[in-house]
């Protein structure tokens, strides 16, 4: 997290340049979604619909859910064609 | 050198295109129409090479200035009392995002009732937006600091958008035989350079954002500080202007025959050359008077004002404005600044020449008569010139 | 090699602070897809204006310019302008501004943007309110909702105005190019935007985004939502390029409205007359739609 300790640090314009990804929106969550490769066709649907791209694929082409930055709002469980995504109660 | 017979009006359009403005966009009023038709003529002969955007309002002129500037666009544009009024929103924003536009007002009275004359109340209600304020005695003097205005905004260190003010239909209609100065050396003075704080897509960044309170006011602590440091620069950017060009202004408060006067005169705009006839005037009678303008109202020449009023026994304001609900605009910031003074001078508020009335030398010496007169307890503020309401308005009284 | 069926590179960042199931974050996401890293954005104040989080952080990963409420058209207008005088080609101007921003408080800097043929896209994403400021109704506002401005307590107090049509407005003006598209059909709003980049001059489009906390529904039905509207024709799908109608999405067999407005908790207090009525309405104006494709393809609108 950029700090600045006087006025003097600060741009003269708000300029603001930190990308949000250094933040985590984790805490957001009350149920995580749980991805289960069994039966994933690798439609890519959930990462086509995430709202956060809190969902990227992974080498051998597995959708990948970064949970750092997934808010749990369901969309992927809810769309994919397979039922491979459960919504877990974690709070 | 070239001169050239033009009104105020033109003079502003003739150092816009003096500047490069490489974006206009203007929305017309009365009375500054005939700088954005002479733009428009510049634009279609090919002579200036400028985007010129025919824009719906002043918000979306302001708007598209503040836009272009953001990507280190020059801009220009030109407005009025009402379409100042309108544009207030965006006046803090171009501020706040430090965009250097520089905006040529034609200073007239605000509705209701409609008056296309002059008073200076439009942009005296900008004072708190950021911008730095110049105001002009002549066509000359309009050209020139339109050059002068974008060398302090564009200025590193201060990055303040700037408005240059001139009297409806006394300058912006009336004509004057103008220096042109030539382009080369105009280029030498204000070149095109690009600053750093700017949309980038190299470095893609977002500018205006929002801040919570535990960094907002450092924020706008560095408009202020801005606005402070400009004095400095702006006095600079007039001395190298005389340098250069042969003509300058005196800075921040020029003064006309000061150093020895009993009382003081302070105004702005045009009744200001009326002002040193009738010094000179009543200078020949034996009286010491003398006369201040407020060539720069924002940043405010605290200290000039505070020199000034050590040395003299009354000092008058004439406020070609209005501030509702205590004393006129002027008067009030310049008893501010002497409020610390070791004496104080006494002083006097004239509120006249609003709604365009005029300010012709015999009201100004009426003014100076009133204000040798003047004596500790007094009236404090007098709109002078005032039909009272019980008698007869005469309209050719 | 993953096969994705719109393009890959993401220029939104993930960490913003929109809401979990935010229809406005996949319209910008899907947006920035179609037209690229070469993109300069405009953005009002509107719910998107704030998504970014506190200074000094930013959501996207093009460069972005925070404006006021009202000058979403005025600002692409002088963003063109200046990336001209400056020389820089190639690089796609758009305004991203809310309902509100641009049917109501936005609509005059809009029009003026398409009048002088500015160079610039201007994309309304649509959540039907005025969400950022707590969900008032905008013009936008389908009729018969529940918002804050329009509460529904009694007979007669949800909004009872219909949808302003912002479509017909820019055809109105003559616009080159103007489309509708649904975050829940992702390869059609590329399309869209993909072509919309391709032409030059003023083009509009408009984004139907479902918003949970406005809506009252559960994140997760989102997109489920976003197609929903559009099978029920409440949403129709379709572009007009240079006065020409053409409707992108026919569903053979329509949803009833019922369905879609069952869904969703602002429209719970209709009666099954008012429910009627809407499917009516509904259906007259589609067969309008049909209507106005069919004429247009002789008689394309040219701004009468």
């Amino acid at each position: 997290m950029k700090t600045y300790k006087t006025y003097a640090d600060l741009p003269g314009a708000p300029i603001a340049d930190v990308p949000t990804q250094e933040e985590s929106t984790a805490g957001w969550r009350t149920s995580r979604p749980v991805l289960d490769p069994k039966n994933c066709s690798k439609c890519y649907i959930c990462w086509k619909f995430c709202p956060d791209t809190a969902i990227s694929v992974n080498d051998e082409g597995w959708p990948t859910i970064r949970y750092e930055h997934c808010k749990g709002c369901g969309i992927c469980a809810a769309e994919c064609p397979k039922e491979c995504i459960v919504m877990e109660r974690e709070v | 050198m070239t001169k050239v017979v033009m009104t105020g009006n033109y003079a502003q359009s003739y150092a816009s295109k003096l500047a490069r403005a490489q974006v206009v966009a203007a929305y017309p009023i009365t009375p500054q129409t005939s700088i954005v038709e002479k733009i428009a003529d510049f634009v279609a002969s090919g002579e200036m090479e400028t985007q010129y955007i025919k824009v719906e309002s002043e918000h979306s002129a302001m708007q598209a200035c503040i836009s272009a500037a953001a990507l280190g666009a020059r801009s220009y544009t030109a407005t009025s009392s009402q379409g100042l009024l309108l544009m207030h929103e965006l006046l803090f924003w171009a501020a706040g995002q430090r965009a250097p536009i520089v905006m040529g007002i034609i200073n007239r009275a605000v509705a209701p009732p409609w008056s296309i004359w002059t008073d200076h109340t439009d942009s005296m209600a900008q004072r708190d937006t950021g911008w730095i304020q110049y105001y002009c005695e002549s066509n000359q003097e309009v050209l020139d600091t339109v050059l002068q205005a974008y060398k302090v905004a564009e200025n590193p260190e201060i990055r303040l958008p700037a408005m240059v003010m001139e009297d409806a239909f006394y300058l912006s209609h009336t004509i004057e035989a103008v220096d042109v100065p030539p382009q080369g050396d105009v280029d030498a003075y204000i070149p095109l350079k690009r600053s750093p704080w700017l949309l980038d897509l190299e470095k893609p960044t977002r500018m205006g954002s929002f801040m919570g309170p535990d960094i907002y006011m450092e924020y706008r602590y560095l408009v202020a500080k801005a606005m402070e440091d400009s004095k400095k620069v702006i006095v600079e950017a007039d001395e190298e202007y005389g340098r250069r060009f042969g003509r300058s202004y005196g800075g921040l408060l020029p003064t006309y025959r000061c150093d020895d006067a009993d009382v003081v005169l302070l105004t702005i705009g045009t009744a200001s050359c009326t002002a040193m006839e009738v010094v000179d005037e009543l200078r020949k009678e034996g009286k010491k008077v003398g006369l201040a303008r407020m060539r720069v109202f924002r940043p405010f020449p605290g200290e000039e004002i505070a020199k000034l009023a050590s040395s003299v026994r009354a000092i008058g304001v004439v406020d070609r404005s209005w501030g509702f609900g205590h004393r006129g605009t002027m008067f009030t910031e310049v008893a501010g600044s002497i409020y610390r003074a070791k004496s104080r001078p006494l002083m006097k508020d004239y509120i006249t020449g609003v709604g365009g009335r005029d300010i012709t030398p015999q009201v100004l010496r009426d003014i100076y008569l009133d204000l040798l007169k003047a004596r500790e307890g007094g009236d404090e503020m007098e709109w002078w010139g005032l039909r009272r309401p019980e008698k007869e308005v005469n309209r050719n009284a | 090699m993953p096969r994705f069926s719109i393009p890959e590179q993401e220029l939104v960042n993930s960490g913003h602070v929109a809401c979990p199931g935010c229809g406005g974050g996949l319209a910008i996401r899907y947006m920035l897809k179609a037209l690229g890293p070469k993109t300069i954005v405009s953005i009002p104040a509107c719910c998107w204006a704030i998504t970014s989080g506190p200074f000094p952080r930013t959501a996207l990963k093009v460069p972005t310019l925070d404006t006021a409420f009202e000058a979403t058209g005025a600002s692409i207008s002088g963003l063109r302008a200046g990336l001209d005088a400056l020389g820089m080609k190639d690089i796609t101007v758009v305004g991203y501004a809310g309902d509100g921003g641009t049917a109501d408080i936005g609509i005059q800097a809009l029009s003026g943007m398409i009048e002088r043929n500015t160079d610039a896209i201007y994309f309304m994403y649509d959540n039907e309110a005025y969400m950022n400021t707590g969900i008032q109704r905008s013009s936008a506002t389908p009729f018969g909702a529940w918002t804050t401005t329009t509460p529904a307590e009694m007979d007669g107090t949800w909004k009872t105005e219909p949808k302003k049509s912002m479509m017909a407005i820019v055809v109105a003006h003559g616009i080159p190019y103007a489309a509708t598209v649904s975050i829940g059909f992702p390869e059609d709003f590329v399309r869209k935007l993909e072509k919309a980049k391709g032409i030059k001059g003023p083009r509009f489009i408009h984004a139907f985004c479902p918003c949970p906390p406005g809506w009252k529904y559960s994140p997760e039905n989102t997109i489920k939502l976003a197609k929903l509207g559009v099978n029920t024709n409440v949403f129709p799908l379709y572009e007009v390029e240079n006065g020409v109608y053409k409707v992108t999405m026919k569903p053979s067999k329509p949803r009833p409205v019922k369905e879609y407005f069952g869904t969703q908790g602002r429209f719970k207090h209709l009666t099954d007359e008012m429910i009627a009525q809407m499917q009516e309405r509904t259906d007259k104006t589609w067969n309008n739609l049909l209507a106005l494709e069919a004429f247009s393809k002789e008689h394309p609108f040219c701004g009468l």
